[in-house]
């Protein structure tokens, strides 16, 4: 089944079979990442710069900063939800997340 | 490869857009396909319709275009009228009620809360009364800004509001240039004082005189690639062209084209002409306008004003913003009125097109700053005129917090922002007025208020900047600003420079307070708050001043990004009345 996937309105969110699922505004927990020095970053999610897919996560990278030191930047690739039967299940973002290096691109937005 | 946007713009995109847009208005909201939301959403900006954010399905704003921010007589009724009309939601905001227009930092006008069911109405009688939406968003030329008093002015060097009517005519509509890679900001200015703004815009004509042909020519120098999104802001950059009035248009269809041809197609973080300029250079930028765009040889450029420039250059001896009252060549006089946050209530707007006709010729201007101008009228009206009740609340004589505070549009509407804006800076500025003590000397502070980094407000250019942001307090997330200090534009525009980050809404007015106060204590004689600020090095401006609490009490501290409408009663996601039919009945799941 294919799954339409994008960020839309300059990065403010993430569509997912043409339904807003993932906004800016959120604190996502970032662990053992690369981010910033914090042992744990409290990132502000800003713009939502790419979007990507390894079924059945649909993965993203989010411009933003660890609102705990200040860092700015893009994050590597964070899981924002899966897909079951057909539907989107978006992660809890203030749940702990583990960003990873690489992901398959969907087509860029 | 190029982005999905541009493959939905390559299907269907400019003015066929419209007739798809009105088909679906004939059969309503959800005759709108709902896998091909996103790509229709993506298209009605063209037209000027902007889907709200998450939790206001169904619902759009509406920006209509004033070149110049000129509303011709008649016009400001109309959209009063529109506004009572069309632009009333489920729910009244506390601060402004049912129904308001806003007036833009690109002096336009946005109505809330539009059905797609009105909009063929509220086309025709836009288009009747000479306005229109068209490519008010989207990838396209938007509406030309310039000096609000662009042929009224006595500071004036060439009346620029031919030229911007000009270019207004040519390039609304037209086909060559409808599909951009990206929005394409322009701004004409003759006065001589820099209100045009033109350093934070992709293309800028600005005042300048040369020796043509052994004769003082008056006409423009132009820059290319300003703006201030992305926490990338750049200014304008001088490309070394001199045009005249009558060669605007195509040196305007020269540099729109290279960005059609040229800008990036693939990436839209990257689009704006401002990242070609980075890439490319001046001169490259230059060379390819000359030989690949137009036909005659490009004068270098001419002797500009730039040393004039007064508006917005930290410096209290400028006619700044122009509020208050101040005469035309004509001996009439124009009577700018302060907006807070430029919001304007439906019945105050059409109450101001009223005292527009009756005082005036029935022409208003909207300015850069959020505020509109009354013209034309003459002086033995004026003191009849500041004496109507409603300029009590619109005043031209304001205090100057109230003057200078702007903001943009914030979660109440906004899918980008991350923090509420409009109330809240109201809010502030009451508090300010209340509570503050500015120094001796100062009427024109400004403080600028962004939901996030595409900057709406133009938080970079003002002496207080604010920009969304969220921190913890106690342990919970609360909406926050980062604080920049000491931004403006004039001859030597300086960006703000970032200072306080992440400071808690409610102890924002506390840090303002003391940076006041130390301004106070500390500057030398005459020394303005922008030198004050720039005759710091990084380590005095984080001493100068901390965030405080006060008895300032702020509402939206809380996540009103979660909520469907922050002003809501329950305004929980799971609350919201949409999406709804033409009526305001929700539509259900299931139906």
């Amino acid at each position: 089944m294919t799954i339409d996937v994008h960020q839309l309105d300059d990065g403010a969110w993430i569509s997912v079979n043409d339904t807003r699922e993932v906004n800016v505004g959120d604190l996502w927990w970032l662990a053992r990442h690369d981010f910033c020095p914090c042992e744990m970053a409290d990132f502000l999610a800003e713009g939502l710069v790419e979007v990507g897919v390894d079924p059945p996560a649909i993965e993203a990278r989010i411009a933003g900063q660890c609102i705990a030191c200040g860092a700015s930047g893009v994050t590597d690739w964070l899981t924002i939800g899966r897909m079951s039967d057909g539907d989107f299940h978006s992660v809890v973002p203030e749940s702990i997340h583990i960003p990873r290096r690489r992901t398959r691109l969907a087509r860029p937005e | 490869m190029p982005s999905k946007v541009e493959g939905w713009k390559d299907e269907i995109y400019g003015e066929e857009i419209r007739e798809h847009l009105f088909e679906f208005a004939e059969e309503g909201w959800e005759a709108i396909p709902d896998d091909e939301h996103d790509a229709w959403f993506e298209r009605f900006k063209w037209w000027g319709l902007y889907h709200q954010r998450n939790g206001q399905e169904s619902y759009f704003m509406m920006r209509i275009g004033t070149p110049n921010g000129v509303l011709k007589p008649g016009q400001l009724e109309v959209v009063g009228e529109i506004a009572d009309e069309y632009a009333r939601g489920p729910v009244h905001n506390p601060e402004f009620e049912g129904a308001y227009c806003d007036w833009t930092t690109r002096q336009s006008i946005q109505l809330h809360w539009i059905r797609i069911e009105d909009v063929p109405d509220i086309f025709e009688k836009l288009e009747e009364n000479g306005m229109s939406t068209i490519q008010a968003c989207g990838d396209s030329w938007r509406n030309i800004v310039g000096c609000p008093v662009a042929g009224k002015d006595k500071h004036e060097h060439v009346d620029a509001w031919p030229v911007a009517e000009e270019l207004h005519e040519e390039f609304k509509g037209n086909d060559a240039y409808s599909n951009m890679p990206r929005k394409w900001k322009v701004s004409v200015t003759g006065c001589d004082e820099g209100c045009g703004q033109g350093d934070i815009n992709d293309l800028a004509f600005e005042p300048a005189e040369k020796e043509i042909d052994g004769e003082e020519t008056m006409g423009f120098n132009v820059r290319v690639g300003g703006g201030l999104s992305r926490k990338e802001p750049r200014f304008a950059r001088d490309i070394d062209v001199f045009c005249t009035p009558e060669d605007a248009s195509e040196v305007s269809a020269g540099m729109s084209a290279l960005f059609r041809d040229h800008g990036n197609r693939d990436d839209r973080f990257n689009a704006r002409i401002k990242f070609l300029v980075d890439e490319w250079g001046t001169e490259k930028i230059r060379e390819t306008l000359q030989e690949e765009y137009i036909d005659y040889e490009l004068p270098s450029a001419g002797e500009d004003r730039r040393e004039d420039y007064t508006y917005n250059a930290g410096r209290q001896d400028e006619h700044g913003d122009h509020v208050g009252v101040h005469e035309q060549p004509d001996g009439n006089y124009y009577v700018g009125l302060n907006v807070m946050v430029g919001r304007m209530g439906a019945d105050d707007t059409l109450e101001l097109a009223d005292l527009a006709d009756e005082y005036g010729s029935g022409e208003v201007r909207l300015t850069q700053r959020q505020n509109i101008i009354v013209t034309d009228v003459p002086e033995a009206d004026l003191d009849a005129f500041l004496d109507e009740p409603l300029l009590a609340d619109y005043s031209p004589d304001p205090h100057a917090f109230m003057r200078g505070s702007i903001a943009c549009t914030g979660t109440e509407f906004c899918s980008l922002s991350i923090v509420e804006t409009k109330n809240r800076q109201v809010r502030y500025a009451r508090w300010l007025k209340g509570n503050v003590e500015l120094p001796a000397g100062i009427e024109d502070f400004h403080v600028h208020l962004s939901g996030c980094t595409a900057s709406c407000a133009q938080p970079q250019i003002a002496d207080i900047s604010l920009r969304g942001m969220k921190t913890r307090k106690d342990g919970e997330p609360v909406e926050a600003f980062d604080i920049g200090l000491g931004g403006g534009l004039g001859e030597d525009p300086h960006f703000a420079d970032w200072i306080a980050m992440r400071v808690a809404a409610d102890e924002v007015p506390g840090y303002i307070a003391n940076v006041l106060d130390a301004y106070e204590a500390q500057a030398a004689d005459d020394e303005s708050f922008r030198e004050f600020i720039a005759a710091r090095d990084e380590d005095e401006l984080d001493a100068l001043a901390d965030p405080k609490e006060t008895d300032y009490e702020d509402p939206y501290m809380h996540n009103t990004k979660m909520t469907w409408y922050p002003y809501a009663e329950d305004d929980d996601m799971d609350d919201r009345p949409t999406p709804a039919r033409a009526d305001g009945t929700p539509i259900s799941a299931d139906d």
